[in-house]
């Protein structure tokens, strides 16, 4: 039942097989019905569902967003899309003050089962109002779940993981992802939320890695191969909750590990993810852990410049070996 | 009067009024001997904006509210002894002593809540009447919040997508004249809110938020609007606050005598006055209400006083729904 | 001697690891007093300085591994100075000790303060997280490893250090040590072997009723009592104590019998009891009680792995009856003691049952005949019929 297809076909396609199976799904955003959705993830849907139900927005990240928090209070399961995770910060307050709070507000009276859905991170020269990885800012905060689809596989899966759970949900998708092929079989049981994903087994390092540098991890683990240095790389998948199980597992095995995290070192997830290795496997470390971020710079225009900020294989691998040598 | 004032519905109201007054009263006291900590928002001088409008709601249509919501909450029907328990920090609170007096929360009751983010909470009013709509449900949303969210870019995105979609929503704006200590004239271009909110196509008017009848009146008139498919109405209800901000506010921004003359015009003072010139006043028997009403606010208070704190084993509780069994 | 070297513990070392100084430049040292450890393929070594005089230079840091002979500091004596010594270990050793040695490095400047620290910090063992945990488990000692792993160490360290302390079957290097000097000796040595009976009973019955008067720290061990009296026959015949050097016998007046003490890793050493002739018996016992612990705590000192005078081994715990030993060079001879065992014993017309004990002697040929062999073997039996006199 696998095919090939992209990344946005395999949303497109995850987010109609909702909207034909359950009423109370709809999609709401700014150009996501007459535009087509600005990474054309909607297109066509209009057509199939209409206004109702794909619903172009005026350009109000905080009231549709909050119209989606109270929609999903009421019975419904919103699928709002914002544009850039920049543009979600004009709505932080209804995803932080509303949607994260209500349910221990109320002492479990209201649950919010909205999923909100972003483009993240950056690659295209969309300078710094466009390009940031925040992902892991969301994960800080308790009553969010948040989800990093890498694969064609999970960019299906998790739209209906996301709209099955009674809680907020936000979806990180890397604008570069969008037209990545892969394999998508709709008949497979989803690996559920907060779980990680082993992508390639290996014995000497672990490689933890979310998102579009999962891909770059996989890259630098051949190179690694190829000098002898067996890497696992781990897909995290989601980084609320962190699979801590998975992540110790490894970190067990290889007793080696480094994170590739798009956001900036500073108050990060890799440094989430560092701490707990410190607090739960911190006696099966042989060496200190490494990790490969974003430069701490809003992400510039010019492209050299822009690539020189970002994670790239090519630092995965001399990190790998950092961790490796010190011994 | 297109309300039929008769004496049931008279002793409703003022029954109402008074126990949101004692009830806040009540409250003073009880800050005042530390019982209730953090902020506490009190809606004297402005009972007649939410008995007004609630009482005239179906028990079917929902409410949002803002930081200062007891007296909504009270009217909506949670027990007193509930909210009073919930202002305690007790497990027998409506929010088990996780909300306190900003956030009282009764799905029950379709009481949804307390917001202290200024205008937050018109957005979700918004999609709340949105569900309805799609969902086939004939309900309105009401939602609460005072003059200073007309500043907020929340309040402006919600009436717009409200009046874009024609959604079933009665916006009712609290004037109280001051945003904490800012005056209206301070803080807004126009202050006329009515007119800011017809700028957005909605139907709109300024009313007395000191005289319950008026309220009432205007409520009625605007579901009927709203029932009808119009869209959402926005109803700005002239009202003071006589207490300060919140406990800890000196008031240095406005002037004893502003307040003194604004007490002369309060919902109480106000709807004794109509039903003296009704010749009911007399049939309600204000003494008994009186009585009842110190009775339930004692009873509260006991009730809070014997509850029990919530186990520190359960802090973690309600951060996400309980794991549904796959 | 003023540069003080890498000693040699035994014929089979050929390099020793100095483990730690136990005195730092400028120190003022004692003749016999013990300035380093050494690590050797037999254990942890403590190693004395010869003369009296000043630390004036150390040449060798903690860690390192050197040939025996190696100079390791420079002890100055009153009248020396320190030019005169680097001259002479320039001779002695030519440019290769350059690089150990920085010869343009005052000794002034080696004492600053900070440099001091500097040394404290590196001494300090960096051992990662998951190493630490599996040492605790597989039982590695993090400290020892450290002597011979001078980055941090990691897991793998840990793993191979257990390894190798799992499989002792394997030649280790001690095994190795051994086998050196064993072929050497086959090769070099024409043994002779002689044996006798020799009943034990009166010497045991004797010993339990000694024991019985003591608290039990005093009581006497059948071993101490047995090399005191082969201590107290060599000094009937002399001639098995000593060294066949230069063709020649050299009779040692001083006794240090290497008493041969099984090690709880596998493997058997053979210390030296220092001067066992001037040790009565209770003496003898201390010192013999002193040896095996320090033996297995890895803390003997130098001279007691080089002055052997004759071994003494006593195989009799694992049941054997005869040892036929083989002869550690350059000493000339080995006394075997077997297991105690009933045996029928002829006395006068009687046949009775009796404790009876096989001693051996494995003589070198060269320095001496059967007969000396002989006249050991009867005087040590003669000694242990009159226990009482050994004591």
């Amino acid at each position: 039942m696998s095919s090939e297809t992209t990344y946005r076909e395999a949303m497109r396609e995850a987010i109609r097989t909702a909207m034909q199976e359950d009423e109370r799904v709809f999609l709401a955003g700014e150009d996501v019905g007459r535009y087509g959705g600005s990474y054309a993830v909607s297109m066509g849907l209009l057509e199939e569902f209409g206004p109702e139900r794909i619903v172009d927005t005026p350009l109000c990240e905080s009231g549709f967003t909050g119209a989606g928090i109270g929609a999903a209070m009421n019975g419904m399961r919103p699928i709002i899309e914002i544009m850039t995770v920049n543009f979600s910060l004009l709505a932080l307050d209804q995803i932080m003050n509303n949607a994260a709070t209500l349910q221990h507000m109320s002492a479990g009276q209201i649950n919010v089962p909205i999923v909100i859905r972003m483009a993240t991170g950056a690659g295209k020269q969309l300078a710094a109002q466009h390009s940031h990885s925040l992902e892991g800012w969301y994960a800080h905060i308790p009553g969010l779940k948040v989800l990093t689809p890498a694969t064609v596989q999970d960019a299906h899966d998790m739209i209906g993981l996301a709209l099955a759970d009674p809680d907020p949900v936000l979806i990180f998708e890397n604008a570069l992802l969008y037209n990545a092929k892969g394999t998508l079989d709709i008949t497979l049981k989803p690996l559920p939320i907060g779980k990680a994903k082993v992508e390639k087994e290996g014995k000497d390092i672990t490689i933890l890695a979310y998102g579009i540098n999962l891909f770059k991890a996989l890259e630098a683990a051949e190179t690694l191969e190829k000098e002898g240095i067996d890497a696992e790389v781990i897909d995290l998948r989601s980084l609320r909750p962190l699979d801590d199980e998975t992540i110790m597992a490894s970190v067990k095995k290889t007793h080696r590990v480094m994170i590739v995290d798009e956001g900036w070192k500073s108050g990060s997830i890799s440094a989430e993810i560092m701490a707990r290795i410190n607090e739960q496997a911190f006696y099966e470390l042989d060496a200190p852990m490494g990790r490969v971020c974003t430069m701490e710079v809003p992400i510039p225009y010019a492209r050299h410049l822009e690539e020189a900020a970002l994670p790239n294989p090519a630092k995965i691998v001399a990190m790998a070996h950092k961790v490796m040598e010190d011994a | 009067m297109s309300l039929k004032l008769n004496v049931d519905r008279a002793k409703d109201y003022y029954h109402q009024m008074l126990l949101i007054r004692r009830f806040e009263e009540k409250c003073v006291e009880l800050y005042s001997a530390e019982k209730i900590r953090g902020f506490l928002h009190l809606y004297i001088g402005e009972e007649a904006v939410a008995t007004g409008v609630i009482r005239t709601l179906d028990e079917e249509d929902a409410i949002v509210a803002t930081y200062r919501e007891h007296g909504h909450a009270l009217v909506r029907g949670i027990p007193a002894d509930r909210v009073m328990a919930e202002l305690y920090g007790k497990a027998e609170g409506i929010s088990h002593g996780r909300g306190g007096s900003m956030h009282l929360f009764d799905v029950s009751k379709r009481f949804y809540g307390g917001y202290a983010i200024v205008g937050g909470g018109l957005p979700l009013a918004v999609g709340m009447a949105l569900a309805d709509r799609r969902l086939n449900r004939d309900r309105v949303t009401v939602c609460f919040f005072g003059d200073g969210a007309v500043a907020e870019g929340e309040f402006h995105e919600a009436l717009n997508l409200a009046a874009l979609w024609q959604l079933p929503v009665l916006f009712v704006c609290e004037n109280n004249l001051y945003g904490m200590g800012t005056a209206l004239k301070y803080a807004e271009s126009e202050t006329n809110i009515a007119h800011k909110a017809k700028s957005y196509n909605i139907t709109s008017h300024q009313i007395d938020g000191m005289d319950v009848i008026a309220v009432a009146d205007a409520t009625e008139k605007a579901l009927k609007h709203i029932h009808s498919g119009k869209g959402p109405v926005f109803l700005e209800c002239l009202t003071y606050r006589f207490r300060a901000h919140s406990m800890f506010d000196a008031e240095l921004y406005r002037d004893k005598k502003e307040v003194e003359k604004w007490r002369e015009k309060g919902p109480l003072v106000t709807f004794r006055k109509k039903l003296e010139e009704a010749g009911l006043w007399s049939q309600i028997d204000a003494d008994t209400i009186e009585k009842e009403v110190e009775a339930v606010i004692e009873d509260a208070v006991a009730f809070a006083e014997n509850g029990t704190w919530e186990d520190i084993a359960d802090l973690e509780k309600y951060v996400y729904s309980p794991e549904v069994a796959s | 001697m003023s540069i003080f070297k890498m000693p040699s513990l035994g014929a089979d070392m050929e390099s020793g690891r100095l483990m730690e100084w136990k005195v730092k430049e400028g120190d003022r040292v004692k003749k016999d007093q013990v300035i380093a450890e050494v690590e050797t393929s037999k254990g942890v070594i403590e190693i004395e300085v010869f003369e009296d005089g000043v630390v004036d230079k150390i040449l060798v840091k903690p860690g390192t591994e050197t040939p025996v002979g190696a100079p390791l500091a420079l002890i100055r004596t009153e009248k020396e100075n320190s030019e005169d010594l680097l001259k002479e270990l320039e001779a002695l050793q030519g440019t290769a000790l350059k690089e150990e040695t920085p010869a343009s490095e005052t000794p002034e400047e080696a004492s600053a303060p900070e440099e001091k620290m500097e040394e404290e910090a590196e001494r300090r063992i960096r051992v990662t997280p998951v190493a630490r945990k599996r040492a605790r488990e597989l039982g590695v000692d993090l400290e020892k490893l450290a002597s011979t792993i001078k980055r941090k160490i990691g897991l793998r360290d840990v793993e191979a250090a257990a390894a190798k302390a799992a499989q002792p079957a394997k030649p280790d290097g001690m095994r190795q040590a051994i086998a050196k000097a064993m072929s050497r000796s086959n090769a070099e040595i024409p043994h002779y072997y002689l044996s006798t009976s020799i009943n034990m009973t009166p010497a045991l019955s004797w010993l339990e009723a000694e024991n019985s008067k003591r608290s039990i720290k005093e009581r006497i061990l059948p071993a101490a009592l047995v090399i005191r009296a082969v201590v107290k026959a060599l000094q009937a015949v002399p001639e098995l104590n000593g060294f066949w050097k230069d063709d020649a016998l050299q009779v040692s007046d001083a006794i240090h019998p290497g008493i041969a003490i099984a090690l709880r890793k596998g493997g058997l050493i053979t210390p030296a009891l220092i001067d066992a002739q001037e040790k009565n018996l209770d003496e003898t016992m201390a010192a013999f009680r002193d040896l095996i612990t320090r033996t297995r705590s890895g803390k003997l000192r130098g001279s007691e792995m080089t002055k052997q005078t004759i071994v003494i081994t006593n195989l009799g715990d694992l049941g054997v009856e005869r040892v036929y030993g083989v002869i550690y060079p350059p000493q000339v001879a080995l006394v075997g003691l077997g297991r105690i065992v009933d045996a029928p014993w002829v006395e006068g017309d009687a046949l009775a049952i009796r404790k009876v004990m096989q001693a051996t002697l494995a003589g070198d040929h060269r320095a001496t005949d059967g007969r000396t062999g002989a006249l050991f073997l009867d005087k040590l039996n003669q000694l242990l019929q009159k226990p009482e006199e050994l004591l």
